[in-house]
């Protein structure tokens, strides 16, 4: 019996056999096979990016992420430098008439999109168009009489009813709808959807075939870009990039992000979460990069009791203590403000301190004493609460407890980010599905003057959330826009505040700073500007 | 063969309703795409426009009609933020999600049921003890605790495989599996506590048979008798398999978010977070399917285990 087991068994196991060293076989020869993209290896930058890309049209959003997109794949025709001056960017020279109604502007020559088709003046003309009609500069423009007409395919024009003190900042603005350059087929389509064609003349290309929504985006070098001779300077300059590829990655759990980059998968973190930047700071391989500032605001409905009072409002903004609003978002000290006394970003050419004296200190006593003499009935205030974002889930905390420490009627209401962005909508009275007041956060580009920041710049019949409505802050910022003296400009932008603080327009919180992480190996991450990611100045 | 027919047949009104309620649900919780894609600056005016042209304004009997109609016609529909189609979305997600499933569950079988069957044939013992303290452990701490501590042990203090991030099984088996390491051992473990006391109980019971106490009697080794015993207890312990890959297809979503892992779980998350409709529609749809198919498939292995069961 066992002899003829013993006999039979090889013979049993055979195919066994035959069949493992045929997998065998193959997973070495498929392990060992190199990757067909791996024999010419892309100089590649993995960045991690501050949140998903959901929309590819920087014309339609003001998502930071697809701002960045933008900065990516498009090119604007002028570009702010690190100090803030417009710079020309497609631009190769412009003129302007004595009066300042009359400019001309000339495109570089040999500009193209990254299909090969030249950029014409056409392009710009269109893409202007396309932008005016979102942008609040571009409706300020239109509001002085601005008409665009294209000269000739390297030419255009700009003539102006009204004076108008800010054209180049217009067109160089960085942020919050800065002026793409689109094709013009692209730029006539409708702007009610987002655009989900991609075609620009900027840095880099969009691998849309690489696109992994949720997860990964990929660019590779335009071949068709056309640089400044200019160094790079914030957004403007040779935006030519010293990388083959740039992957963003979205890693949604920040401690795997933190831990990738000191293992160095990643080579940069653009938003570092609060409570890492002191960890980070401490590994020597990994460099710590200040951004640029951030403030907080509290937006509240001027459409229905109690913030429909300026001095209710005033009264609450009476009780805020900046520092501690700050505190709770768990920047490090030097990453805060303790006090910021304007509404346009301190450290900005902006900055002034007109209209916050009675503000500067925080008194909850005189707070409720002025809530008192406001004639509050006792209305239910109706308080926003975003729990899946950390540091708007501090604010809105904090704010609650202000309202309370001063009496008023608070109920929060607990939700995530995008329900918030969707209840702020509605314009019923708070005890019947609407809303009282909710925390955001704006980058400064979003705040640093009376026409970019977004609850500052938008006049009466608005439909801001929040509604907002003052006469004489719209005739000072109208005002301030057509100055082109100076010094008449800057006492125009001290009366705009004082006016803004007197409304109680929105109340700040601080400012505080954001931080970037990079690998030391990274050269460059100190002239990474203001939170846009001008990766064109990176190299490793 | 009617036995399958009739049971796929069974699937089509439970599809219906799940397809039903899922529609129902994701359309009655709060929160606006339109308003979400139309961004801070958006006014009223845009938003509605934007809600026109995705279809959103239509009454909500029309869109579960006009969904039911192209998902009858094998059109998924497509992401109403990125505009890619649903199917290709799906297609770029489901090998992370596949390979993970079938890698820990392989992990999970190879390392449970010896555990276990050794558990019950050594019960009482200190490896019986030993084998269930383990299991407790496993069971009862929580995912994204254990993935961080694998990730510092084997990924930052070791180094032997990635922190983050899926390599496709096209660009080489060896990457692959470095891949799928770290999230499969993190995954199998709840699974192997799972598996592993199942087995170790009804192996237990069976053990306690008197056909077993025969076999022994007849001078049988103790690898057969376990074998034995092992088939006789299969059932309860392939229902547990059954139920536990279905779940890893569908629940994953914490391993995918510690490990970055492009899966089908992250992608359901991402979609309801934004409200994405068409996204989260057909893959709760398609999991549910997926369920019902894997529960088809262990009803059938029973019969592979005892051929006594007729349908």
């Amino acid at each position: 019996m066992s002899a003829r087991l013993a006999a039979r068994q090889p013979t049993r196991r055979r195919p066994l056999l035959a069949l493992t060293l045929a997998v065998a076989a193959t997973l070495t020869a498929w392990s060992a096979s190199p990757p067909a993209h791996a024999q010419a290896a892309p100089k590649t930058l993995r960045l991690v990016a501050q949140a998903d890309l959901k929309i590819l049209d920087p014309t339609f959003t003001t998502a930071y992420i697809t701002r960045n997109f933008g900065y990516m794949v498009y090119d604007t025709l002028f570009g702010q430098d690190a100090k803030g001056v417009p710079q020309p960017q497609m631009v190769d020279s412009y003129t302007k008439s004595a009066d300042g109604l009359t400019w001309d502007f000339t495109l570089r020559k040999g500009l193209k999109f990254s299909d090969g088709t030249p950029v014409t003046a056409a392009d710009a003309v269109a893409s202007i168009e396309r932008w005016s009609k979102r942008d609040s500069y571009g409706a300020a423009l239109r509001n002085a009489g601005a008409a665009w007409t294209v000269v000739d395919d390297a030419r255009f024009k700009l003539t102006l009813k009204d004076s108008f003190g800010l054209v180049l900042q217009a067109l160089a603005k960085p942020s919050s709808f800065p002026l793409f350059v689109l094709p013009q087929r692209l730029a006539n389509m409708p702007n009610t959807a987002p655009l989900t064609e991609v075609l620009g003349s900027g840095p880099f290309i969009f691998k849309r075939d690489e696109w992994l929504p949720g997860s990964r985006i990929v660019f590779e070098r335009n071949p068709q870009y056309v640089g400044r001779s200019e160094p790079p300077s914030g957004v403007a300059g040779n935006k030519q990039p010293k990388f083959d590829r740039v992957e963003w990655l979205y890693l949604p759990d920040a401690n795997n992000a933190v831990t990738a980059l000191e293992k160095g998968e990643v080579d940069m973190i653009e938003l570092v979460p609060p409570d890492f930047i002191e960890p980070l700071r401490k590994r020597p391989e990994v460099a710590v990069y200040k951004s640029s500032p951030n403030q907080g605001q509290l937006v509240l409905n001027h459409l229905h009791p109690p913030f429909d009072n300026p001095k209710v409002r005033r009264a609450l903004l009476k009780a805020i203590s900046q520092e501690r609003f700050m505190a709770a978002t768990g920047f490090p000290a030097d990453l805060r403000m303790p006090y910021c006394a304007t509404y346009f970003i301190c450290g900005s050419p902006n900055e002034t301190t007109a209209g916050s004296e009675p503000f500067q200190k925080p008194d909850v006593a005189a707070a409720k004493k002025l809530l008192a003499e406001s004639g509050y009935k006792g209305e239910k205030v109706v308080l926003l609460v975003s729990t899946d974002v950390t540091y708007l889930n501090a604010l809105s905390l904090m704010t609650l407890q202000a309202m309370k420490s001063i009496g008023l009627n608070v109920e929060p209401v607990s939700m995530d980010w995008s329900s918030v962005g969707s209840r702020r909508a509605k314009r019923d009275a708070p005890e019947a599905g609407g809303w009282s007041a909710y925390a955001t956060v704006a980058n400064e580009f979003s705040v640093n003057s009376p026409i970019t920041g977004t609850y500052l710049s938008a006049p009466c019949g608005n439909t801001l959330p929040g509604w907002p409505c003052d006469k004489k802050l719209d005739e000072l910022r109208t005002a301030w826009l057509r100055e082109t003296d100076p010094a008449k400009e800057r006492a125009l932008l001290d009366d705009f505040q004082r006016q803004a603080f007197e409304s109680a327009r929105y109340l700040v919180l601080g400012q505080y700073y954001p931080a970037s992480a990079a690998v030391k190996s990274l050269k460059g991450g100190d002239k990474i500007w203001a939170g846009i990611t001008n990766l064109w100045v990176l190299d490793k | 063969m009617n036995y399958v027919i009739r049971r796929l047949l069974a699937t089509l009104p439970v599809m219906t309703v799940v397809a039903i309620v899922v529609f129902l649900l994701i359309h009655l919780s709060p929160g606006d795409p339109a308003a979400l894609i139309a961004g801070d600056l958006a006014t009223e005016e845009d938003i509605r426009k934007l809600r026109t042209a995705l279809g959103l304004d239509q009454p909500l009997l029309s869109q579960f009609l006009l969904w039911l109609g192209r998902l009858l016609s094998g059109d998924l529909g497509t992401s109403i933020f990125t505009h890619v189609p649903v199917t290709k979305l799906l297609g770029q997600r489901i090998e992370p999600t596949i390979s993970i499933a079938a890698f820990t569950m392989l992990l999970t079988l190879l390392i449970a049921i010896p555990l276990g069957t050794i558990a019950a044939w050594r019960a009482g013992t200190w490896i019986d003890r030993g084998v269930m303290i383990f299991a407790v452990l496993a069971f009862s701490v929580p995912a994204f605790l254990v993935g961080y501590l694998l990730i510092y042990g084997f990924a930052v203090k070791l180094g032997w495989f990635p922190v983050q991030g899926y390599v496709p099984l096209a660009k080489g088996v060896g990457p692959w599996l470095q891949s799928l390491a770290l999230p499969c051992m993190n995954l199998a473990l709840v699974y192997i506590a799972l598996i592993t006391r199942m087995t170790r109980a009804t192996v237990l019971e069976v053990l306690q048979e008197d056909y077993i106490r025969t076999a022994r009697a007849k001078g049988l080794g103790v690898f057969a008798v376990l074998m034995h015993a092992l088939r006789n207890a299969a059932i309860p312990i392939a229902t547990t398999v059954g139920v536990g890959i279905a779940l890893l297809i569908s629940g994953v979503v914490v391993t995918e978010t510690v490990f970055a892992i492009p899966g089908v779980g992250r992608l359901v998350v991402d979609s309801v977070q934004r409200h994405d409709y068409p996204v989260i529609q057909s893959v709760l749809l398609i999991s549910a399917a997926v369920y019902v198919l894997i529960n088809l498939l262990i009803d059938l292995s029973y019969r592979f285990f005892d051929p006594r069961i007729r349908y």
